[in-house]
């Protein structure tokens, strides 16, 4: 049986099968109690602080991050706001262990409401609710194996911070869970431990316990009973994988030489050892908001200079593409406030709209960046976020020109504005395709919901057609037209975007030595004919084997 | 009645660490806390780890603090210390 899910810790882990599944059955709806409420309060209260209490020992046993996240459990335990309810539906007659249920699912749908990070945490409160069940009514919770068996795959719906506190990277060959995503505990807890794993995989608790299970938590793949072959192949892959994309250096460029420089995305001067160690070979997206979130006011212009030029000589002769200001929406900043409240933020006043409301702010950021950039020895580049038409364009470039800045972009990341991109490039010395948003308003998906993130797959035909047009205008003019996004750091994907003429390709640096390596291994005409094999498909799957088709060596890489 | 204005700096937002430590300061102070946005809304419980990770407040949003009684201002000033704490 063969198994697919999101790889989120990388690596080859194989080993017997443990399914972590029971569950404790759901108290029956309607059971009541004796008839002593402060009796069976008590017993609610108690059994809470016991919970609270084992859980807080777990995790001072355990120490480290652990330790921080069952002790955030343990106070979820005692929260006053659950022990209220609980106490307020035993007063109405209902049996603890019901109480206790119903309380709970109160509190997680509110959670799962708000989606995200917290619908994650909604798995906490369901370890929680049935660890407090199970002392209610009496029963064991079901274990791990004892420590010192051999080392085996770790299979559950979801995991919570009380499964894995005490694991060690020893005990456990690989994580596999049924729910979950990125940011899940699960994928937390294994990257902390350097142990694969694999998150939302489909079926994963249909596995019979004891089977041998390889798992890949890179390409996400799961196999149940592998042969040994298997195994060694799997095994040597990814050895061969991690040796071929070490052997890989330099600056980004293809097999036949065509270059491709590979730039990285970056938040602050925090990140830039992180991208330097990484060989990126300057920064394609400097996003200078997050210099500045929970700030009151705009940062005076030495501390911005400071910021901006710890970039430049972080590069020298490199490039530096700062972004500016893109506050708005799921980044608001105190000194950027939008006009009026707004029912719908991502298509409200953000980015260069809310500039053009503040221009002070702007002409403050440009001429910070103006001072940091001259005599400096890196290029500086200047871009606007999320600029939607020619016009806006214009007057952007017009504010940099005012400033002394001499070169100036604009991302795109508006459908309208990738429809004329020809138009908004002879307004500007370059331009940089931001996918993230460009997808997300293309496909009228929110990017932060998990239920509609198969519109979000960067290898959507329509968002490949959208990146062409865009990286076509941009040659038509002879001006650099760059991509910045999740859909950059897919190696395969580097290579579409390389042959659809990308002038340079910016993402987080841990991307970067796999998509130099995949570079490396193919000639520019192998990327043009992976990206026009790609447009010609109709799916996002079908587009990823086309494309792959024509780059044999991503294989052979393991990528 | 005592308040306090805070911007929130975690890059978490008012969950995980930062919201725990918030939530344990605040259960130790004798009187009643609440929370709030700053932009309005639901005014939740300051001991209430639940409602306070319910109310979703993200790095850079501005959170009210209330309390009121004998010592709050001086709760007051902890509990906005660790909100604007990166």
């Amino acid at each position: 049986m063969n198994l697919r899910g999101v790889g989120v810790s990388p690596g080859i882990g194989h080993g017997p099968a443990y399914l972590l599944t029971a569950r404790v059955p759901e108290p029956p709806e309607g059971a009541t109690h004796a008839g002593d409420a402060d009796q069976e309060k008590e017993r609610a209260v108690l059994a809470l602080a016991q919970v609270a209490g084992e859980l807080e020992a777990r995790g001072d046993r355990a120490g480290g991050e652990a330790r921080e996240i069952l002790k955030a459990q343990a106070l979820m335990a005692e929260d006053p706001g659950l022990v209220v309810k609980i106490r307020s539906l035993i007063d109405r007659g209902v049996a603890a262990p019901r109480a206790v249920h119903e309380a709970f699912t109160k509190y997680r749908q509110v959670l799962a409401g708000v989606g995200g990070y917290l619908g994650e945490r909604a798995a906490d409160l369901d370890d929680l609710r049935d660890r407090v069940i199970a002392q209610l009514t009496g029963q064991e919770l079901p274990g791990l194996p004892p420590a010192g068996a051999a080392p085996y795959v770790l299979v559950a719906h979801d995991l919570a911070p009380a499964d894995t506190a005490l694991l060690s990277g020893q005990a456990v060959a690989a994580f596999v869970t049924e729910e979950g995503g990125p940011t899940s505990h699960t994928a937390i807890m294994a990257r902390a431990l350097g142990v694969p794993a694999v998150v939302a995989c489909a079926g994963a608790t249909t596995l019979r316990p004891g089977v041998e299970v390889l798992v890949d938590g890179t390409s996400g793949e799961v196999r149940a009973r592998p042969t040994e072959s298997d195994v060694a192949r799997a095994e040597s892959v990814d050895t061969a994988r991690q040796a071929a994309i070490d052997r890989v250096t330099g600056p980004g460029r293809t097999k036949d030489g065509h270059p491709v420089p590979l730039l990285a995305n970056v938040g602050g001067p925090g990140d830039l050892d992180a991208a330097l160690s990484c060989g990126a070979e300057g920064v394609g997206l400097y996003r200078t908001e997050f210099l500045f979130l929970g700030r009151p006011d705009l940062p005076d212009a030495e501390e911005q200079e400071r910021a901006y030029r710890a970039a430049l000589e972080a590069f020298p002769g490199g490039q530096v593409v700062v972004r500016t200001l893109d506050a708005g929406a799921d980044k608001p900043l105190a000194f950027l406030p939008p006009g009026s409240s707004e029912p719908n933020p991502a298509l409200g006043e953000r980015g260069l709209r809310l500039l053009r409301a503040h221009p002070d702010v702007l002409e403050a950021q440009l001429d910070a960046l103006a001072t940091a950039g001259a005599g400096s020895a890196g290029q500086l580049r200047v871009m606007a976020p999320m600029v939607t038409t020619a016009e806006e364009a214009r007057w952007f470039a017009a504010a940099c020109r005012a400033a002394d800045l001499p070169v100036a972009g604009v991302m795109i990341e508006v459908p309208a504005a990738a429809l004329r991109a020809s138009d908004l490039v002879a307004e500007v010395d370059f331009v940089s395709a931001g996918t993230n948003d460009l997808a997300q308003y293309a496909f009228a998906a929110d990017r932060e919901l998990g239920a509609l993130s198969e519109l979000h797959d960067p290898w959507q035909p329509a968002l490949l057609d959208l990146l062409a047009g865009i990286l076509t205008a941009a040659a038509r003019a002879g001006k650099p037209g760059g991509v910045c996004g999740e859909a950059a750091a897919d190696p395969g994907l580097a290579c579409v975007l390389a042959g659809l003429g990308a002038a340079s390709l910016s993402m987080g640096p841990a991307a970067l030595p796999a998509v130099r390596a995949a570079l490396a291994y193919h000639t520019l005409e192998q990327c043009r004919a992976a990206a026009e094999s790609a447009r010609a498909a109709t799916t996002a799957a079908d587009a990823r084997a086309a494309a792959r088709a024509h780059l044999p060596e991503l294989e052979a890489l393991g990528l | 009645m005592g308040e306090r204005k805070a911007t929130v700096a975690a890059e978490v937002g008012l969950h995980a660490r930062p919201a725990a430590t918030f939530v344990q300061t605040a259960m130790k102070a004798p009187m009643d806390i609440s929370v709030a946005k700053v932009t309005g809304g639901q005014r939740v419980n300051g001991k209430s780890i639940l409602q306070i990770m319910a109310l979703d407040v993200r790095q850079g949003e501005t959170i009210v603090i209330t309390a009121e009684g004998e010592g709050a201002e001086e709760v007051l000033d902890q509990l906005a210390s660790i909100a604007s704490t990166p």
